[in-house]
């Protein structure tokens, strides 16, 4: 039973059960997930750098950013004189609109999709590109230099990065031949040497020939998703040392908050997708206890499971990324883009195209 | 009403753009970086003029950190002055009253035990690394590396640990005295020091992997903010700086003073091995090199540092005959340069500094025009400036 149908029961309407529906990813997951990431972000990066980081605020400092929401939330709220007021307030709920509605279509398990849209990979790359306007909105309302450098910045960032990654998305589809996350999480059923970035469910020669073609696809992937979610190496919109902080250096409060959340909601975000249509999506690795067991409910709770663990595990590179490596030039991180990962997803996608051919 | 009548004429002007001929007129943007700047090291200000993201013209604007340290000079005695010394270049305290130290000794002719001399030489040592640390974790923070910025940092932490077991102080210290020290090492201190020179060696490679040789890092410092030699000794730069861009001049070597003359060391140089001589990673990789030597001068100090009192030739009072003196030290910026003015009373009658960081700082313009924005902090970062040594 999915989790439409018991809301069907419950509340007896299509509307609200689906509105409901809708609403659970942000209540169940993506306000815990970013707590948790902040976090998390912390500890990984105090543990890299030999220190400890929050220690006070419960045991190990878990409660720790529980503290930081409760500061933001009672902070003022500051609107700078000189500000284009609607635009300034409008922007970071479209930033943090932008990036949550991209888990509405993404599959957690084979019972908990927020909507099972077929065009789900379209929507969802239409859908992340509001982020785009809100940043552009934000750095051009606040009327400040530096915000303004940091939203153009981003805005060419963002744009042109996600020319790779509808490229690999491409190569998925193409060999899939579906759009749906979920039937796309599904076709991946079985152990983990079913997964796309191993040649995916076929069998046979053309499946060996794919797999080195998947992984370049899986390295274009991560990376210009790096780039969209603006982190290190491709932290250049915020680049702490230059713009001080970039598109939101003007935000406060619950405001800036807004940001901040939405920061991390797509970390996960990007991590999912990557994870849907190259590491199984909900897929377990190595089959199910509930099969096992002859326990059939227990098998959705096992996919949630799953894939909340390969998303953290992408979250951790990310986060492990940004503790290590400096940050790029933006003529530099351009370079990278169009010099060498288009045409790089571009041969992918041809050779792709021809393997699934034969 | 004139106003008025301008605004107007403005207003016209602008709707009239000739859309068609691309004739569309542009300005430059100025950009205020600073005073308050995560970057800037300090109290400074850079005004930009930006084309999009291209530096036209750096302008910088200092005095923020202004003290007065020359006036102030003037009211106190001799020994009195050397607190204040501290203060200039608080990262590399201890070679401010090092340097003040050798030039009021030079003027009143005033011999120095053994001892002394090795005790400041080794703590001189101990701060160029510290300092060289703060350059080197800052450039990598800037860069946007915030790891090597705290393993740095951790390192830094244990030599001013070792300062704080001789002089009670980790950041300005007032050791130095005119004569001597102010108190005699501790008697754990020469263990923990070579212990410190054993524990260091190995984490020199461990930035060099995690920073220096990172290809990103490369990509951002190499062949930025290029200094050809004649340019930088036109500038006046001295130091790092000066040897980045190939010039093997190093005070403690071509202009002794102390007991440098004694010690076995290398003056290692920008060889361009990245990009081009004189670029950032240059001036990065030298202050690298530059530790690496100093580990080299303290482990023969530590092991032939002779005993002996050391307050011995602190005078009672410093009164030195009527008479002037230009006195100079290699900071672990450059060359610090005390010229004393003595009337022949306690009180110095002028005290002039020349500081590294100032000097070094009137390059950033030539070296920052026709690149972006990332690249001023960059270059900013690599000529490794101290406000308080700017501003004194």
């Amino acid at each position: 039973m999915t989790i439409y149908n018991f809301l069907l029961k419950l509340t007896g309407s299509g509307i609200l059960a689906s509105f409901i529906q809708s609403l659970l990813p942000l209540f169940v997951f993506i306000l815990p997930f970013a707590l948790f990431a902040v976090l998390l972000e912390r500890k990984v990066s105090a543990h890299m750098q030999d220190r400890l980081g929050p220690m006070r605020v419960g045991y190990h400092g878990i409660l720790q950013t529980v503290a930081d929401i409760l500061k933001l939330i009672q902070k003022e709220d500051i609107t700078p004189t000189d500000t284009d007021k609607p635009l300034f307030n409008i922007a970071p709920i479209l930033v943090f609109a932008g990036s949550y509605a991209v888990f509405a279509a993404i599959p957690f398990s084979s019972a908990f999709i927020g909507t099972n849209i077929s065009l789900g990979l379209f929507y969802i790359v239409a859908v992340s590109s509001l982020v785009v306007a809100g940043i552009l909105m934000a750095g051009w309302a606040s009327n400040n230099k530096y915000s303004l450098l940091g939203a153009m910045r981003s805005a060419a960032q963002i744009v042109s990065y996600e020319i790779p990654t509808i490229m690999v998305i491409l190569t998925i589809v193409m060999v899939s031949g579906t759009l749906n996350l979920n039937t796309l999480s599904e076709m991946q059923t079985g152990h983990f040497w079913n997964w796309y970035i191993l040649g995916g469910p076929g069998a046979g020669l053309s499946k060996f020939l794919l797999i080195p073609f998947m992984v370049i696809g899986f390295i274009i992937i991560y990376t210009s998703t790096l780039a969209e979610v603006n982190r290190t190496p491709f932290d250049i919109p915020e680049a702490e040392s230059e713009l001080v902080a970039g598109y939101h250096t003007e935000y406060s409060g619950m405001k800036f908050a807004m940001f901040f959340l939405a920061e991390y909601a797509n970390m996960f975000a990007v991590s999912a997708i990557v994870v849907a249509i190259f590491f199984g999506g909900f897929q377990s690795p190595i089959g199910y206890l509930g099969n096992t067991l002859g326990i059939h409910w227990l098998i959705p709770i096992e996919q949630f499971f799953w894939f909340t663990m390969k998303g953290m595990f992408f979250v951790f590179v990310q986060m492990w990324l940004r503790w290590t490596l400096p940050r790029l030039r933006v003529d530099q991180l351009m370079a990278v883009c169009w010099k060498y990962m288009i045409p790089i997803a571009f041969v992918n996608l041809i050779i792709i195209g021809l393997i699934t051919y034969i | 009403m004139l106003d008025f009548e301008s605004e107007k004429e403005m207003i016209t002007e602008e709707n009239n753009i000739d859309y068609k001929s691309g004739n569309i007129k542009t300005e430059e943007m100025v950009l205020n970086m600073g005073p308050q700047h995560p970057s800037t090291h300090g109290v400074l200000r850079l005004e930009l003029e930006l084309d999009g993201e291209i530096i036209l013209n750096v302008i910088p604007h200092i005095g923020y950190l202004h003290r007065c340290f020359e006036k102030h000079c003037e009211a106190m005695t001799y020994p009195q002055v050397i607190p204040y010394t501290d203060r200039m270049d608080y990262l590399a305290s201890m070679y401010n009253e090092f340097g003040y130290a050798v030039a009021v000794e030079r003027l009143c002719s005033i011999e120095i035990p053994e001892r002394v001399e090795y005790i400041r030489v080794i703590m001189g040592e101990f701060q160029r690394i510290a300092s060289h640390l703060v350059a080197l974790g800052t450039y990598g923070a800037d860069i946007g590396a915030v790891t090597p910025f705290l393993f740095c940092f951790r390192d830094r932490e244990k030599i001013l640990s070792l300062f704080e077991m001789t002089c009670g102080a980790r950041l300005l210290y007032n050791y130095i005295w005119i004569g001597g020290v102010s108190h005699d090492l501790h008697p754990d201190f020469i263990r923990l020091a070579k212990e410190f020179v054993t524990y260091f060696k190995p984490k020199i490679k461990e930035l060099n992997d995690l920073l220096t040789n990172n290809k990103i890092f490369i990509q951002r410092t190499a062949n930025v903010g290029v200094m050809p030699l004649e340019t930088a000794i036109n500038y006046g730069f001295t130091g790092p700086n000066l040897r980045a861009s190939g010039l093997k001049w190093d005070l403690r070597r071509d202009d002794p003073y102390s007991i440098y003359n004694k010690f076995d060391f290398d003056i290692p140089i920008g060889d361009g091995r990245m990009g081009t001589v004189g670029d950032s990673w240059d001036r990065y990789y030298v202050r690298v090199l530059e530790m690496e030597q100093s580990l080299k001068i303290l482990e023969q100090a530590l092991n032939q540092i002779p005993e002996g009192d050391v307050t011995s030739a602190v005078p009672k009072r410093v009164k030195p005959p009527v008479g002037q003196i230009y006195s100079r030290v290699e900071n672990p910026r450059g060359e610090l340069g005390y010229f004393i003015m003595s009337n022949g009373t306690v009180n110095p009658y002028r005290i002039k500094v020349r500081g590294p960081s100032f000097v070094n700082l009137s390059a950033l313009g030539e070296l920052c025009r026709g690149h972006m924005i990332a690249d001023v902090i960059a270059i900013l970062g690599s000529i490794d400036i101290v406000l308080g040594d700017v501003d004194r």
